[in-house]
């Protein structure tokens, strides 16, 4: 099993510790074996530990250590918000943002229609079960 | 013309170390003006004349000295405020009450009372909870809200919800009677009836709003993997 997402410059990954925990950088040099300096376009550019970061599948041309106006136009020009919410993981953490924040009301709601839609599900299963019967 | 309310200045003398202002007293006196305030008033400060008190009027000498000191009562400075209301509780929010008979159960917030606590009813029909009184303390305030302004509730107060003291006597016959003839204690008709005209005006807004009135009925709980400090209500 080879690796497949490499630390490289314009590769793009998710902060998963810290202050800046789960905003999406992109890796714009990297400092030593450890570190790399990151930059978004809502964040101030720092250095990070690579312990910090999850690679994702996204990476973006860019030259080493852009201007923040280059760097935005390569992630407006890669649509890499886009991207990133349409891939199944960035889908995932959509879902868990809105579980999340459901109130109490919200969660009694989704309650009543998992149980509606599960007893229809069955409904039609037992049909069918009976049609196979016969 | 509005009076002149000047804003006060920061401080002039900003300190160097604390307890140490940069400027020195003669400094100071320059940077507050003190010496426009003179030149303004003739060459000394302005002064206001002493209130002059009134002679005390001739009376005669009190009839009465009393023997021993009178001990004069100690300073109270204790200022009791009206009761703070949690800024997630407001009249019409969903609470979950979360002890005594009712815990677990959704109930309407109607008004807090002046004793700080706070009026809630189920509604009655919808969740068997009634027009009670409940401290804030033990509830947790939802972020859904009803518009319960066109509700009246200006009839209950801290004394409506007071227990009838009922007073004994003492008497041989009583006594042996006691266990026989135990008054039955249940509600006085007119407090139906105002738990009634109260649900009256909520069971409509509350079916107004879908699932609301079975939302109502349910009880809370937490199941397992649910971490309450992570709820957001």
């Amino acid at each position: 099993m080879p690796f497949r997402r490499y630390v490289e410059i314009g590769r793009v990954a998710l902060v998963n510790y810290g202050p800046e925990y789960g905003k999406l950088v992109v890796i714009v040099d990297v400092i030593d074996q450890n570190r790399a300096l990151v930059d978004s376009p809502n964040i101030v550019r720092t250095q990070i530990n690579f312990k910090r970061l999850s690679l994702t599948d996204i990476k973006i041309e860019i030259s080493r250590n852009p201007l923040k106006k280059e760097l935005k136009e390569a992630i407006d020009k890669a649509d890499v918000y886009n991207k990133w919410n349409k891939s199944s993981w960035g889908r995932k953490l959509i879902v868990q943002q809105r579980r999340a924040a459901l109130t109490d009301f919200d969660r009694f709601k989704v309650m009543v229609s998992k149980i509606k839609r599960s007893s229809l599900i069955r409904k039609e299963l037992s049909k069918l079960r009976k049609t196979q019967k016969a | 013309m509005a009076p002149k309310t000047k804003k006060a200045h920061t401080s002039r003398n900003p300190p160097v170390v604390r307890g140490v202002g940069r400027h020195s007293r003669s400094k100071m006196y320059h940077k507050k003006g003190l010496w426009a305030l003179k030149a303004k008033n003739g060459g000394s400060f302005p002064t206001t004349p002493k209130a002059v008190k009134e002679a005390p009027k001739e009376g005669r000498p009190p009839r009465f000295y009393p023997a021993d000191d009178v001990k004069k009562p100690l300073h109270r400075n204790k200022i009791v405020n009206p009761p703070k209301l949690r800024a997630s509780i407001a009249p019409g929010s969903v609470l979950i009450l979360l002890a005594g008979p009712y815990k677990g159960k959704r109930v309407v917030f109607l008004k807090q009372l002046s004793s700080g606590l706070l009026l809630i009813t189920g509604p009655f029909k919808v969740n068997g909870v009634p027009l009670r009184r409940v401290n804030q303390a033990y509830v947790i305030g939802t972020s859904t809200k009803l518009d319960v302004s066109s509700v009246d509730v200006a009839k209950f107060t801290d004394a409506y919800f007071q227990k009838e003291v009922e007073k004994k006597k003492k008497s041989e016959s009583q006594f042996f009677q006691a266990d026989e003839e135990k008054e039955e204690k249940s509600l006085p008709a007119e407090k139906k009836e105002d738990q009634k005209a109260v649900d009256g005006q909520l069971i409509p807004l509350i079916k107004n709003v879908p699932d609301l009135e079975s939302y109502l009925g349910s009880r809370f709980s937490l199941k397992a993997g649910v971490k309450p400090h992570e709820l957001v209500f």
